[in-house]
């Protein structure tokens, strides 16, 4: 056990609360911030599992036109019979992919975990500002995601309009064939707002309340910097997507026609609302895996984070210029061609502080101390799969190449090189990164090596061909692509592509499996096995309730890695200066 | 706090709005009891047979352009065409739906394990008018190979709309007495079939020779209704002893064109004799 | 296995390519420079014993310069943009039609109302083709677009073009097909079980036989005798009469 301030006898006071001893306020209903992130983990990873699933029943489909899917006896007649799988249950599997994946596992695993374990440790605080409606917001995540899970139970099916979920399509049965489904759709995801505002409003007031004694805002680890202005996106953002889920539903239930066409309402109206959230949502979806890059790359390279402030700024520039750029969603939606061409210039915009991002990573591990261990392969990787997501996005941001490109696998492409080959990997980099803090065990380094390679290996013989098949003009959301000529050649490559994914998704199993081994019969870990500088890594792993046995008091920003004239190579934020250190173990693995 | 007031108000006012709308009638597949089942007894069966007249023209078959779907437009030797008026050479009308409307009280008769085939071949459906007995398995087949769906709207059974994107066959039952469910296909506007639900197995549909035949029937008084797509409703009355055979006929003639065609309206008992010609009403 | 943009058959084709590939060469280079110098940067600063990091917190000039370089090259590329933009789509900016077609899109077709032989659209002798989509090469094309139903999405791979058929509004397209043949129609927006297979044929004809076509209302086959119909009517000993499948 590791820790630079001296250790008090008496348990935790100033925290404000004395720790709960039952079962049922500890783990189930506990209001312990890291206790809440670990449960939106086990949720979100369940979902995650989910969401896979069903991108390998499409994948099926896809590769193998037609062929019976093995193992699907157990499925209903109304999604498969003999085997086949029906097209209305391709585009519910499909819908219902990008559901679960954006909201369900990518968000709250970026989000409801790490937002919620990482703040508070980070900048010194015994737990969020308010922990019992932090609870409330774990607990109304459940219920959604419960109601989510039941629209495939009932008749009609899931939701089968996308995740955009398009009106008129998605507001009238007889159109889609989904009623009950879409219906628990709207309702689940209204729900899942109010979790996620809950969370916003608490991550926000935290961090600029319960900052310790000397952690200014420029002190703060990129990943705080990053989740605090994701919590402002979402503050704002999904009040925009709540109120038109209620129009639709209203639109669905009770005969309003806010986007029915058919009595006078406007389909675009739709669209409008939903991208001014979708977009917004989108760099939630990716600015705290860039935090976390961040604070992995810096401690994997034993060097400051090149251009800290330019990283904050940034940050806020994303998340400022994600509010103006909804209308490239849009461009041949019907939407006025001069609107067009605005949203395409602050869309070209916008890429240029992700660009500013990827060039201070790169200067950060320019002339580093380099340890690929585990987190540092997936925070590594991320860099260049975000890069490559990045330089896609700028085809379709060009409002002609768009013509061509909207609604193909091109844009598929895109999406999942930046969601996946991005927020994905940096999370398996951050789980891994956390996980000893989290359960005071360290994840098998080897198993996560296995799975790093294979991952990237399968994850780019996937996507990458999607690019491909998108410039040659297959569609988005394609039950068949075999109807239309001209991709019947385009057979073999989504063949390949299906044989990737399933292995793509088969190698999880092996990230399921160090996960969960690693719980019961990882290394034990120390406070600090990264040799980390942010204060998440002066208390032990696990911390105990309360987090500090002492309020920290922060000299330093986080990246005072390999100081010319210390022995050692990190410092943390909260030694005062000028106290010698005992030498430490070596960072583990490398 | 104002949290925990309001939220479950909103919980419980979101979930009333998920139970509004869509209505919600049997699954297919009934599960009638046979104990109860009437059986004529033995030596005491009666039959009903008549023919469906027809006088006049039938208007002429519609053309249907297939030119899009080469692998149906293939199946036609003279071209496809959309009749809903069969006029037989004799002088007869085809595809009538002819069933036992009043008279068997309040008898419950077994559910029969014969299937019915409705296929969808050419992209037409075979055959046009088709009569089940509720709980009778349907089996819907695929012989184009190519995406067809199934979209029959009931209004007393639950509709349903099942694609088959390929040689495939679903089965389905229909739940409640509905006369008649139309079938439609999506891909193919074009297709049209209507299937009539009987809770008893006195039920026909004419062919080529416009005759109906009602087979071991109890004795007693009957009304029968005789349906077609186009010209509506008529009945008849009709008294059969025990092995008897009684006979009656309907006419139907081409100034019926825009008469009431009911479609899944659910039968009132209590209603005897002809459908009065109500406003017409498209059978779209 | 690689697959790369169809042939490009309309005027505006070209541009929509052209841009694609400065787009590809820019960020192609980026890509080949940003991979690399991780790559490099990864292989050559790999921990080793005895070497410390090199402590450095940023430096102002090098954020100055890659923030304005990326900044003007997508400057650049969206001013490349603006013009095809605006070509393409600007009402006001449209060539004159030399044929108008009504495009109304419903699950699970495309309805095609032609001229007829008067060749003023709305007017009674119009007629309607189901999936089929019929053109003259060398002549600008308007097509109003709508939808029954559902968005749908107007897609022609060959030519480029690419609008989503909004219920409610009727949008305005055109193009200018450069070359005979049989092309590709297809849906790019999601609208409902049958969308995989909402496609129709594209046929481009010379415009002698596409005229006189038009004269006969679609009731006689095509002179240069490429098309579905043709080879139906003929299958069929009838000429062709379409109904309009509307319900």
């Amino acid at each position: 056990m590791q820790s630079t301030a001296p250790m008090m006898d008496a348990p935790l006071h100033w925290a404000g609360h004395d720790e709960p001893q039952s079962f049922l306020r500890r783990y189930i209903f506990s209001t312990d911030h890291k206790i809440i992130g670990i449960q939106f983990l086990f949720m979100s990873l369940f979902f995650l599992l989910v969401g896979g699933i069903l991108a390998g029943i499409m994948r099926w489909q896809l590769g193998y036109p037609g062929q019976p899917l093995p193992a699907s006896g157990m499925l209903p007649e109304t999604m498969v019979v003999d085997g086949i799988i029906l097209p209305e249950f391709y585009n519910s599997a499909v819908t219902m992919h990008g559901t679960i994946m954006v909201f369900f596992a990518i968000m709250p695993l970026l989000v409801g975990v790490f937002a919620n374990y990482l703040i508070p440790l980070q900048i010194g605080a015994p737990d969020m500002a308010f922990p019992k409606l932090n609870m409330l917001s774990f607990w109304t995540a459940v219920p959604a995601g419960f109601i989510m899970l039941a629209g495939f139970f009932v008749p009609g099916g899931h939701a089968a309009a996308g995740w955009t979920s398009y009106p008129p399509l998605s507001a009238i049965p007889e159109y889609s064939g989904v009623d009950l489904g879409q219906r628990l759709w709207l309702i689940s995801l209204i729900i899942l707002g109010f979790s996620s505002l809950m969370g916003a409003v608490n991550y926000i007031t935290t961090v600029i309340n319960m900052r310790a004694p000397g952690m200014s805002l420029f002190r703060m680890p990129l990943a705080t910097w990053s989740l605090f202005i994701t919590a402002h996106l979402v503050l704002l953002a999904i009040p925009i997507l709540t109120g038109a889920l209620i129009m639709l539903l209203f639109d669905q239930t009770i005969g309003t026609s806010f986007f029915r066409a058919d009595q006078g309402g406007s389909p675009l109206l739709w669209q409008h609302l939903f991208w001014f959230f979708g977009h917004p949502e989108v760099y939630i979806l990716i600015l705290p895996a860039m935090g976390f890059v961040s604070e992995i790359i810096a401690a994997g390279s034993r060097k400051p984070i090149f251009g800290y402030h330019a990283m904050v700024i940034a940050i806020a520039a994303i998340g400022f210029l994600g509010w103006i750029v909804w209308g490239h969603h849009m461009f041949q939606s019907g939407m006025n061609p001069a609107l067009g061409a605005a949203f395409m210039g602050t869309t070209m915009v916008i890429a240029v502080p992700s660009a500013i991002k990827v060039f201070n990573w790169l200067a950060t591990m320019w002339r580093g101390d380099l340890h690929f261990h585990v987190p540092m392969l997936n925070a590594v990787a991320f860099v260049a799969m975000f890069v490559i997501g990045g330089l896609s996005g700028v085809f379709v941001a060009s409002t002609p190449v768009d013509i061509y490109l909207h609604d193909t696998y091109f844009v598929v492409a895109h999406i999942h090189y930046v969601l996946f080959g991005g927020s994905l990997f940096a999370l398996f980099g951050a789980i891994t990164f956390w996980y000893p803090k989290m359960f005071g065990r360290m994840m098998s380094e080897g198993l996560g090596k296995v799975h790093f390679w294979l991952t990237m290996l399968f994850f780019n013989a996937t996507f990458f061909p999607m690019h491909q098949v998108g410039i040659g003009g297959m569609m988005r959301r394609i039950y068949d692509p075999l109807q239309y000529e001209y991709m019947q050649p385009m057979a073999p490559t989504n063949r390949f592509i299906t044989i990737a994914a399933l292995l793509l998704i088969a190698t999880q199993l092996i990230f399921a499996f160090n996960f969960i081994w690693s719980m019961f019969r990882g290394a034990k870990a120390e406070a600090n096995p990264w040799r980390a500088n942010s204060l998440e890594w002066v208390v032990p792993s696990p911390p105990p309730h309360g987090n500090f046995t002492e309020m920290p008091h922060v000299y330093r920003g986080p990246y005072e890695y390999s100081l010319p004239d210390e022995a050692e190579d990190y410092m943390p934020q909260n030694v005062p200066p000028g106290v010698p250190r005992p030498s430490s173990t070596p960072v583990h693995a490398g | 706090m104002l949290l925990r007031k309001y939220v479950p108000t909103l919980v419980l006012s979101l979930f009333t709005l998920a139970a509004c709308g869509g209505g919600d009638a049997d699954t297919g597949g009934t599960d009638a009891p046979d104990a109860d089942a009437y059986t004529v007894p033995a030596g005491e069966a009666a039959v009903i047979t008549g023919v469906v007249n027809f006088e006049g023209t039938a208007p002429a078959p519609e053309p249907i352009d297939m030119s899009e779907e080469p692998t149906c437009a293939e199946k036609h030797d003279e071209g496809p065409v959309r009749r809903p008026v069969v006029a037989n050479e004799n002088g007869t009308l085809r595809n009538v739906f002819v069933y036992v409307r009043e008279g068997l009280g309040d008898r419950t008769f077994a559910a029969t394990s014969d299937d019915r085939v409705m296929d969808q071949d050419g992209c037409e459906y075979q055959p046009h008018v088709m009569g089940v007995q509720t709980g009778q398995q349907v089996t819907f087949r695929n012989s184009d190979g190519l995406l067809h769906n199934i979209n029959a709207q009931g209004s007393t059974n639950r509709s349903f709309n099942i694609s088959q994107p390929q040689n495939m066959e679903t089965e389905r039952a229909f739940s409640q007495q509905e006369i008649m469910i139309p079938v439609r296909c999506d891909v193919h506007g074009w297709m049209e079939a209507y299937i009539g639900v009987v809770d008893h197995p006195y039920f026909a549909v004419t062919g080529e020779d416009g005759s109906f035949r009602l087979e071991n029937l109890p004795p007693g008084d009957y009304t029968i209704e005789a349906w077609h797509e186009e010209y509506g409703t008529q009945t008849a009355q009709v008294t059969v002893a025990a092995q008897q055979t009684g006979e009656t006929s309907f006419t139907f003639n081409d100034t019926m064109t825009g008469a009431f065609v009911p479609l899944g309206a659910p039968l009132d008992p209590h209603d005897h004799g002809r459908v009065a010609a109500a406003p017409a009403r498209g059978t779209r | 296995m690689t697959h790369w943009f169809p042939i490009g058959i309309s005027t505006y084709a070209g541009e929509i390519d052209r841009l694609f590939y400065i787009i590809l060469f820019i960020t192609g280079l980026i890509f080949v420079l940003v991979q690399g110098a991780l790559l490099y940067f990864a292989f050559k600063y790999r921990h080793v014993e005895g070497r410390k990091a090199f402590h450095i917190h940023g430096d102002m000039r090098v954020e100055a310069i890659w923030t304005a370089i990326p900044f003007l090259i997508v400057v650049y590329i969206a001013l490349a943009s603006i013009g095809p933009w605006l070509r393409i789509r600007d009402y006001d900016r449209f060539p004159p039609a030399e044929l108008e077609v009504e495009v109304t899109a419903k699950q699970f077709e495309w309805n095609v109302t032609y001229p007829g032989p008067d060749g003023s659209l709305g007017t009674g002798d119009d007629f309607v083709r189901r999936n089929q989509l019929h053109l003259p090469v060398g002549r600008v094309v308007h097509v109003h677009l709508s939808a029954e139903d559902v968005i749908h999405s107007f897609f022609l791979p060959e030519f480029r073009v690419k609008q989503d058929a909004v219920p409610g509004l009727r949008l305005p397209v055109w193009f200018e097909a450069m070359e005979t043949g049989t092309y590709t129609l297809g849906c790019a927006e999601l609208c409902g079980m049958g969308h995989y297979r909402m496609r129709g044929t594209v046929t481009v004809h010379e415009a002698a036989a596409f005229d006189s076509w038009l004269q006969s209302s679609g009731e006689t086959a095509f002179a240069d005798g490429d098309d579905d119909d043709a080879r139906v009517a003929a299958a069929a000993g009838t000429p062709q009469h379409d109904e309009h499948s509307g319900h």
